[in-house]
């Protein structure tokens, strides 16, 4: 694996350099319009200062800001144990030295992406609905092809990547403006000048610093691009090879890509750090130049298409079966690889999806609910209470058959307070005064719906099925004995 | 004395040249060993994880007194394997035996409806899937590590150094090559 890193290293240094030309052209000839006769180097100065600047804000924080932008939340193992025990499996196949940090991003849109610039201190996040969708082999795929993202170091190449790109849209943005307003006001002024000498040279300047303002952002975009979807190709392959099973992420991808939900949280610059494009538009052709991502359907019938083996040269075997005289996307090194990997069995976890949507959203409702640090009462009767962290009395009734459980305070009350003050503060508003909770009586009138107020104001409504003794209002936790 | 120069500047480089594939076969070495601590790790996990299956598993299958013996006595005798050829054996036996039990699991809905059963179910089939990863993940080491000895230019360093080929961990039995298998359906 070491020689495809090196391989994409060479690959990434031909892009920055190219990138970085284009970058340092235009700050040379922006430079030359604003201020001549001779401000090309200023305008260098000034453009290698705003790509240093972005640089180091982004090297110091850019996984905090993108886990923060998105609302990725650290999740521990008790939350969601076989995330993480899959994330792990896929640490120890792939020999990173430390364990990454898990991720949930309370997103109904099923997706993944991975930070870290250094190998060492990288995180793997993964939405809700990605976990209520997908089956423990496919979310082992998901898992794998971003850890081949951390081991092929490709959020490196993003980040920095991204960077060079928005420095040049930054630089060629403002140049452009100013020029259309420059142009409308200070003509006269402009003219006069020309008058005065060098107009000719002046003209063509400007000519050029427009032609490269306009051409440059999307001349780098389409390189970046381009080395993005190779790629996401990579990484298929090495997350194939992590897993020895293909078919595993190839039917992730299949499940991922019949649900057509934007994730919010995505702009097209942290677009490539996604397992799938997150901002896919129905209707839209994928396949185009300016994509971060390879068509899904591609990748899915390459990943379908290693029959005899999971290392690269069977995946770049499958891969010119699919796309026919398409330059090879696994760097020469990997290909030299002779042995034969075997694809392994899938493991036999049922897949549970059949019994409809209704399980995979409730699935969502609880995976959001134990990153947010509920507990989970299980009631006599079977129903399964979901008690939040601020809750304060020691009993809770069960809203369907009506039994006292007891609540575990001491673990909610420590969660509370690793959560930290917002939560108790909230809490207390809620609770309205402290002391024992109200209580009164009501007698039911008949056996349909019914509604009274408790004593704190709050509608509350019986339906006929109900059976219990009590209803706790949910407002101010009075109790309401409930008579025939 | 230009010439001097001239050689002691190829020496340096010689040296140079020759600490650096040095250095990268002592890592690639140190690697090697990791991936094997990383083996034994899991199986060790493995070993602490059976007694609490054992125990929440005990209650709801009376019947299966000779099924749960079996994966106790598998477990102790893997524990107690001093040398890496009795290790082998003891812990595709383990395997072998947790395979059975939870074949057996099956026919015990109450014990699948068991939380802390399906918790501990969840742990056992990771930590199988883990030892099979560990076991890829040193193979692979292995394979780079034995590639680096062989080939030339470090084969020279290897050579000097008496670096030697390390062997990979493969299992007699080609059924149990595969990670293994742990039937949950």
């Amino acid at each position: 694996m070491w020689e495809l890193i090196r391989a994409n290293k060479r690959k990434s240094l031909i892009l920055f350099i190219s990138m970085g030309i284009c970058l340092v052209l235009l700050g040379y000839f922006v430079g030359a319009v604003f201020f001549p006769p001779d401000g090309g180097t200023a305008g260098i100065v000034i453009a290698l200062g705003v790509w240093f600047f972005m640089s180091l804000i982004s090297y110091f924080s850019g996984d905090s800001i993108l886990l923060a932008v998105s609302k990725a939340q650290e999740v521990s193992h008790d939350v969601h144990p076989q995330l993480f025990n899959i994330v792990e499996e896929m640490k120890i196949a792939a020999n990173l030295p430390v364990m990454p940090k898990v991720y949930i991003v309370a997103e109904e849109a099923p997706n993944a992406f991975a930070t870290g610039i250094k190998s060492e201190k990288c995180a793997i996040a993964v939405t809700a609905g990605l976990l209520s969708r997908l089956n423990r082999d496919e979310l082992q795929g998901v898992i794998a092809h971003e850890m081949s993202h951390i081991v092929n170091r490709d959020v490196l190449f993003v980040t920095f990547a991204g960077i060079l790109l928005g420095s040049i849209v930054l630089i060629s943005q403002v140049f452009l403006r100013s020029m259309w307003f420059s142009s409308r006001s200070s003509r006269r002024y402009r003219t006069s000048k020309k008058v005065a000498g060098g107009g000719q040279a002046q003209l063509i300047i400007t000519a050029v610093a427009i032609a490269l303002a306009i051409l440059a952002p999307i001349l780098t975009r389409l390189l970046y691009f381009s080395l993005s979807r190779k790629r996401e190709y990579l990484a298929d392959a090495t997350a194939a090879r992590l897993t020895r099973y293909p078919e595993g992420l190839a039917s992730a991808l299949e499940q991922i890509s019949s649900v057509s939900l934007d994730l919010p949280s995505a702009n097209k610059v942290t677009a490539p750090m996604y397992i799938v494009n997150p901002l896919k538009k129905k209707g839209m052709q994928l396949s185009n130049l300016t994509s971060t991502h390879p068509p899904i359907s591609e990748r899915i019938k390459i990943l379908r298409g290693m029959m005899h083996g999971v290392n690269y040269r069977d995946y770049q075997k499958s891969f010119s079966k699919v796309r026919g005289k398409a330059p090879a996307v696994i760097p020469t090194s990997g290909l030299l690889e002779a042995k034969r990997i075997l694809i392994r069995k899938p493991s036999v976890e049922k897949r549970e999806r059949e019994p409809g949507k209704k399980k995979g959203i409730r699935d969502l409702g609880d995976i959001m609910r134990a990153v947010n640090k509920y507990a989970f009462l299980i009631c006599a009767c079977g129903l399964k209470m979901k008690v939040p962290p601020d809750y304060k009395k020691p009993k809770i009734f069960c809203p369907r058959c009506g039994r006292e459980n007891e609540v575990p305070l001491a673990e909610l009350a420590a969660v509370t307070a690793a959560v930290g003050a917002v939560t108790v503060e909230e809490g207390k508003k809620k609770e309205g005064p402290p002391g024992a909770p109200a209580r009164q009586t009501y007698v039911r009138k008949g056996k349909g719906w019914e509604s009274f107020s408790c004593s704190c104001g709050r509608l509350l409504q019986i339906s006929p099925a109900f059976g219990g003794s009590h209803i706790i209002c949910s407002t101010c936790g009075g109790i309401t004995e409930i008579k025939k | 004395m230009a010439i001097l120069i001239l050689l002691l500047a190829v020496v340096v480089i010689v040296v140079v040249v020759l600490i650096g594939f040095y250095n990268s076969l002592i890592r690639l070495r140190n690697q090697v060993k990791n991936a094997w601590s990383q083996i034994d790790v899991q199986l060790k996990r493995r070993h602490d994880l059976i007694p609490n299956l054992v125990e929440t598993a005990k209650g709801y299958m009376k019947h299966e007194r000779e099924t749960l013996e079996n994966i106790t006595e598998a477990r102790s005798r893997a524990i107690n394997a001093g040398s890496v050829g009795e290790k082998g054996p003891a812990e595709s036996a383990l395997s072998g035996a947790i395979s059975r039990f939870l074949v057996v699991v099956e026919n015990y809905p109450d014990l699948k409806a068991n939380q802390n059963f399906l918790a501990l179910q969840e742990e056992l089939t990771s930590t199988e899937n883990k030892i099979g990863f560990a076991r890829q993940s040193y193979n692979d080491q292995v394979l780079f590590y034995n590639n680096k000895i062989q080939m030339f230019p470090s084969n020279v360093v290897a050579g000097m150094f008496s670096f030697t080929v390390e062997e990979f961990f493969e299992l007699e039995d080609r059924g149990e090559r595969a990670v293994p298998k742990v039937d949950f359906s």
